[in-house]
């Protein structure tokens, strides 16, 4: 998915950008309102994330401004406040959702997914390996024509093997990204979200197999 | 207020019912005296006239006074009220004709007339007595006039008069003080009603008081506006401090965590990764208490000053659920909303949200994977119940979690701040209502928030 985001502080954007790249994600960072309006004029993207406190104005003008121009680019605010009335408010002016600062990156993703499902039902850029397509944004798998709904940590365990295939994934790594770094969840857990996956993918040429000491990878063929 | 407290209203009020009161009674006894005196003049007058022609029927024989009394000189003493009319006549001291006793003597001629009010035949009399020198022979003789008259005549004169100088007294009271009524309402109605503007306000509304108000009063108004300015300006500045606060914290800290999720992603060495782990944790902490922090102070705050208006309250969940929505698919867990029609309350909308947002907070946090959190609205009485399929409070301890900082005893690693529970009651609290925690018999939690 294409990103656009609009954010002044320049490590955060900074961070924010490797991570979504690391995700297989294209993101573009514009670090004032003016920038951000150029990047619109002359890019489409799937989503904004915009910050509400930025050197050359209010998020919430922006926001304004972006509706009135008939853009239905769906808008994600990133809020370092927390005060309801100004959450409210920003829901009120055409913003999609709301996320506060500091955020876990898996929940922005969700609220992502959310938001684009709302808007558009599907994702324009659909991960496929071999015979098998993956929509992030509907959550359905598809193999030879045959649709699966998969459940929230199916599909975020399944797009993180099909964005990388070929890559082994060790069970620490999958636990700390399904399960945002809850201390509770022990390795094991892992198994269980595998062998479902697993048993979506039967009638697909793609395969995960099990390196001892290693962790997991997705096969193709 | 403090002490005796006064009213301006009543005070005015009463100072000009007062003063009304003591000037028809001024009026009345002036009225009542000045007739008095007039009446007394012309009785007066009418006895000396009496008087003279009694004193000019007078002639002296020989040395001997002789007076034959005109018929004329009591006929002018008629009255309505058929006054009774004594004479006396006296030569020296000697009782010529007339009533014995209505006048003693010695008598000076150089008195001239004189009036003299006293009882004679058990009646108030008004006498009129002259003594004149006449001469004859040798020496002149002393003739002496009394006439005197009852008085029932005056007195009903004056009566009528008093009756009708109590009446204009006793309505001019009235009428004054009707007006001082009037007077003292219209005077105080400006401070009152612009009391009540104030007083209407929500407690958040600090705009300065526009209202045209009578001079007396604008000092007044202006301190006020002045008051309100400040307070207003004192009232901005800390939440743009707070905000502004929050920013300057919260951005590093989400700079960090996003780091620290990119490094957790390429790094493989254990000890790296756990490290990386515990910072996310840590901030997620730091940053949850701080929200909460805050939250529970806008509680406080909101609750002393309740703002209440009619809210639907299947309106507030169903917002929270489709904004938490995307929160429980990260765990497999389904959100469902258990209302018929919409549920009205009077309440503060941002508080009663916030305690149902840390509600399902809790409820997402400690449900296992793949589970349903309920959350139903129910009308009889107004509650919300937030279930889940989690462990369940412990019990020993099912009294001490809604107490600030208070985690239960199997929170374990969830990350947590201990102050969603007493944000949730504190919001019960402040609408009258309270919260309840529940353990279901098949397993799970349920927290009632009672309104």
């Amino acid at each position: 998915m294409k990103y656009l985001l609009i954010e002044d502080n320049a490590e955060l954007a900074g961070a924010l950008c490797t991570r979504m790249r690391l995700d297989g994600h294209v993101i573009d960072h514009a670090a004032t309102l003016s920038d951000g309006s150029d990047f619109l004029r002359v890019g489409e993207y799937d989503l904004i994330l915009l910050d509400i406190m930025l050197p050359d104005g209010d998020g919430r003008a922006f926001l304004e401004r972006h509706r009135a121009q008939e853009d239905d680019t769906p808008v994600i605010v990133l809020t370092a406040r927390s005060e309801v009335s100004d959450r409210v408010s920003m829901l009120d002016l055409g913003a999609d959702d709301y996320l506060t600062k500091p955020f876990d990156h898996a929940e922005l993703q969700a609220r992502c997914r959310a938001v684009l499902r709302r808007r558009t039902g599907s994702a324009q850029t659909v991960i496929r390996r071999g015979d098998a397509a993956l929509d992030p944004v509907a959550s359905v798998l598809t193999i030879g024509g045959h649709d699966v709904t998969l459940r929230n940590r199916e599909l975020r365990l399944l797009e993180l093997f099909m964005n990388a295939p070929g890559q082994i994934f060790s069970k620490d790594k999958l636990v700390d990204r399904l399960f945002s770094y809850d201390g509770t969840v022990t390795e094991n857990a892992i198994e269980v979200y595998v062998g479902r996956l697993r048993k979506h993918l039967e009638p697909s040429s793609l395969t995960i197999s099990t390196h001892r000491g290693l962790g997991y990878r997705l096969d193709e063929g | 207020m403090r002490g005796s407290a006064t009213s301006l209203r009543r005070r005015l009020t009463w100072t000009l019912i007062g003063g009304a009161a003591l000037l028809a009674v001024l009026f009345f006894l002036v009225v009542r005296t000045y007739a008095q005196q007039i009446a007394q003049q012309g009785q007066d007058r009418i006895l000396e006239a009496s008087l003279t022609s009694l004193m000019d029927a007078a002639v002296v024989r020989d040395g001997q006074i002789e007076v034959d009394v005109p018929y004329a000189a009591f006929a002018m003493l008629d009255t309505a009220a058929d006054d009774r009319v004594f004479y006396a006549v006296h030569q020296g001291d000697a009782l010529l004709t007339g009533y014995d006793g209505l006048a003693e003597g010695p008598f000076d001629p150089s008195v001239g007339l004189d009036f003299q009010t006293q009882a004679f035949g058990g009646a108030e009399v008004r006498l009129a007595t002259l003594t004149r020198a006449l001469p004859a022979g040798p020496a002149p003789v002393l003739l002496t006039v009394s006439v005197a008259q009852t008085r029932d005549s005056l007195a009903g004169t004056l009566w009528a008069i008093s009756v009708n100088a109590a009446l204009f007294g006793g309505a001019f009271f009235v009428l004054a003080a009707g007006m001082a009524l009037w007077t003292s309402r219209s005077t105080v109605r400006p401070l009152s009603q612009m009391a009540e503007a104030v007083a209407r306000r929500g407690p958040r509304d600090l705009r300065p008081v526009v209202r045209p108000v009578p001079t007396e009063l604008s000092p007044l108004v202006t301190s006020l506006n002045s008051l309100m300015t400040r307070l207003s300006a004192s009232l901005t500045q800390s939440e743009t401090f707070i905000a502004e606060a929050a920013h300057r914290v919260r951005t590093p800290l989400a700079t960090v965590r996003t780091h620290a999720e990119a490094t957790l992603m390429r790094v493989d060495k254990d000890e790296n990764r756990a490290a990386l782990r515990s910072m996310i944790r840590a901030i997620d902490e730091s940053s949850r208490a701080a929200g909460q922090l805050l939250d529970h102070a806008m509680v406080t705050f909101r609750g002393d000053q309740l703002e209440r208006r009619q809210i639907d309250l299947v309106g507030i969940c169903r917002e929270l659920v489709d904004r938490l929505t995307p929160v429980a698919e990260m765990k497999d867990l389904e959100l469902v909303l258990l209302a018929d029609g919409p549920v009205e309350v009077q309440g503060d909308p941002i508080l009663i949200q916030n305690a149902v947002r840390n509600l399902i907070d809790n409820a997402l946090k400690y449900s296992p994977p793949e589970g349903t959190v309920r959350i139903e609205v129910r009308r009889d009485p107004v509650a919300i119940v937030v279930c889940d399929e989690g462990g369940g409070f412990p019990a020993e301890q099912m009294t001490e979690l809604s107490q600030r900082f208070q985690r239960g005893a199997n929170a374990g690693d969830t990350v947590g701040s201990g102050l969603g529970l007493t944000i949730a009651q504190d919001v019960a609290e402040a609408h009258g209502g309270r919260l309840e925690l529940a353990n279901l018999d098949g397993g799970g939690a349920c927290a009632t928030l009672y309104l």
